[in-house]
């Protein structure tokens, strides 16, 4: 569950160039640099929680497997890309697809068959599959982290003293990408808008003709693709390796939940402010509790705003669980 | 539904008794009162957490953390301030009591997913406090010389004599846990099972009773923790991980989460796989486990406890043929 944060800060690690460049920095370039790194991971975590967004708009349910769909597109990616050889381009979609498949699976295998769905069972069977693929990854990549090269190289970019890694761009490239992506389809497309309507009234949704067990199996599609695609953007950054999972996953669940849950330009926000403040947290506070500062985020939500900064309480009201 | 009647618990209690002198006896399962120290610990947690998840509905993921502060703060007692074992193991109890309402309290007015995300951050929180703070506990590399437990002059320094001392407790909480389920504040907890909507409306504090029962439980967990540091003698960060809580979640979903009797037979069982019968296929360990969640959760949803109802049921379906 290292998430190996010291070396998206200092360099230390696969780039020995920032090293360098740190050592002469103020403490203005420095906070940029904080902030820099803050938002890169951030997108990360923003990608997640649209993940949980809409498997939870569609389902209701809390999807605890959302992270290990990070992993394996990072970790698969690494096999196509680096040991198989293939082409960025062709690597690039083929591991989203594949991991995509392990979502269709995900539904097919956890999520139907269960015959009474209650939360608990649910969350249970979400919870089983996550450990089953954790173990799975493990045996096929081992324990040691993975790299993959950046895509476009990793000669460093000066910012007002701040350092850009290439591969940053490539993040928040990809992270508009996915929600013009996700806009244009929600809005404009009939998959789109059916699945909206699931999200609203199931039952209606089905009375109208939509097929909501379609429509449960789309969610899980593009719920996996967009954290596959995050974790192979993010992989080239902080490395990846079998366990990470959990720890995006309920860092991706905080960031739903500071946006309010089941809200993507929430989710979009909710993931940039809390990679922010992990990144001052880590850099100004304590790295030690680097992973904790999310989760105390997360805690106090709960306890004091559950429905999120930017989340309508009457909405998350009516929702079944 | 649940009546548990006093003869099986008598038989079991007999069995239990005289089980390491048997075991003493044949050289095959010589180490098993060892290895059942372990399971008369794991099994404290396990009621507790049984009637959290059986009757209140709730899962958590926090209670390896509250096992963990009952190891880590009876331990920090007795090494550093030379506090009696048993007044450590009790202030122990008092601290994760508080903890447990402060963490219960806001996430259980909550619905279902929100405690097990909550726990689950607090878990990890709790974990990461372990290792960080390295002057209370030793960080990862654990803390030693954590004595042993003694009364009246008599030491508890044997595997059999903590064995006894161990499954006395044990028993003394499973009979006690019995009386509550079987109390009006039991039926209270089977009808909140049932629905919890109609539970509030016959008057029942629905928020209250949950922060009870998990408050209760999480002192089970503490009590465990604190038997476990003195038996051990040494404890460190990884056995209170998230690893541990998804243990914990299968023993009692394995077991049949809506009977503490199903609890206790989980626990043996996964305790037995993973200290022993699974023990030189530990890289597998993780894909057992998902799988067995798994299986169970879709095709036994009542666990081993609910097998004899399936199979009654079967056999009446069939002879209606």
């Amino acid at each position: 569950m290292r998430f190996r944060w010291s070396w998206l800060q200092t360099g230390i690690g696969p780039w020995p160039i920032e090293n360098a460049l740190m050592e002469t920095t103020t403490f203005t370039s420095q906070l940029l640099q904080y902030l820099i790194t803050g938002l890169t991971i951030g997108s990360i975590y923003s990608m997640v929680a649209i993940g949980f967004n809409i498997i939870y708009n569609v389902t209701e349910i809390i999807n605890f497997a959302q992270g290990e769909f990070v992993m394996l597109g990072g970790l698969v990616m690494v096999t196509l890309h680096t040991v198989a050889g293939l082409n960025l381009l062709i690597a690039f979609p083929l591991a989203v697809g594949l991991v995509t498949l392990i979502g269709v699976l995900l539904d097919r295998l956890a999520i139907r068959p269960i015959r009474n769905p209650s939360v608990l069972t649910l969350i249970i069977a979400t919870i089983a599959a996550s450990i089953l693929i954790k173990g799975a990854a493990m045996l096929i990549w081992g324990k040691n982290p993975h790299d993959l090269p950046a895509f476009s190289g990793r000669d460093p970019i000066s910012f007002f003293g701040a350092v850009i890694q290439p591969q940053y761009l490539w993040v928040f490239g990809f992270l508009v990408l996915i929600v013009v992506i996700l806009t244009l389809f929600f809005d404009k497309t009939i998959a789109g808008k059916a699945m909206s309507a699931c999200a609203d009234n199931p039952h209606a949704a089905s009375l109208v003709g939509i097929n909501v067990n379609r429509m449960i199996l789309l969610s899980f599609i593009l719920s996996a693709a967009i954290g596959a695609t995050a974790g192979i953007i993010i992989t080239p950054i902080s490395l990846m390796e079998f366990d990470r999972g959990a720890m995006l996953a309920v860092k991706g669940f905080a960031a739903a939940i500071l946006g309010g849950l089941g809200s993507f330009p929430g989710a979009v926000a909710g993931g940039l402010i809390l990679g922010l403040i992990e990144s001052l947290g880590a850099g100004l506070i304590s790295s030690g509790y680097k992973d904790a500062f999310a989760l105390l985020i997360l805690l106090a939500l709960l306890f004091f705003r559950p429905s999120g900064l930017l989340g309508n309480a009457q909405v998350s009201r009516i929702k079944r669980f | 539904m649940l009546r548990i009647r006093q003869t099986p618990i008598t038989v079991f209690a007999l069995l239990i008794g005289v089980f390491p002198l048997i075991a003493g006896r044949i050289a095959v399962i010589e180490n098993y009162p060892d290895v059942m120290i372990f399971v008369g610990i794991y099994c404290l947690i396990t009621i507790g957490l049984s009637l959290l998840m059986g009757y209140a509905g709730q899962i958590s993921l926090g209670h390896a953390a509250f096992y963990g502060l009952g190891a880590y703060v009876s331990s920090i007692l007795t090494t550093r301030y030379g506090i009696n074992a048993w007044l450590g193991m009790g202030a122990a109890m008092t601290v994760t009591a508080l903890v447990a309402f402060a963490v219960g309290a806001p996430s259980l007015k909550l619905k279902g997913h929100y405690l097990a995300m909550a726990t689950l951050a607090f878990g990890i929180i709790v974990y990461i406090i372990f290792n960080e703070e390295t002057a209370w506990t030793g960080g990862p590399d654990g803390m030693g010389g954590i004595p042993g437990l003694s009364l009246f002059g008599f030491e508890f320094d044997s595997v059999n004599r903590y064995y006894y001392l161990v499954w006395s407790i044990m028993l003394a909480v499973f009979c006690f846990t019995v009386n509550i389920i079987q109390s009006p504040a039991g039926r209270a907890l089977r009808a909140l099972h049932t629905s919890e909507a109609a539970c509030g409306a016959m008057g029942v504090d629905v928020a209250r009773l949950k922060v009870i029962v998990f408050v209760y439980s999480a002192v089970l967990a503490s009590l465990a923790g604190s038997l476990y540091a003195h038996y051990m003698n040494f404890v460190n960060p990884s056995s209170f991980d998230i690893n541990f809580a998804i243990k914990l979640l299968i023993m009692i979903a394995l077991g049949g989460m809506h009977d503490i009797r199903g609890a206790v037979i989980g626990t043996f069982l996964i305790s037995f796989l993973s200290l022993e019968w699974l023990h030189v296929f530990e890289d597998y360990e993780s894909i057992v486990y998902g799988a067995i969640l798994l299986v169970v959760t879709v095709f036994l949803p009542n666990g081993i406890a609910g097998l004899p109802t399936m199979a009654g049921r079967w056999l009446k379906h069939k002879s209606r043929g």
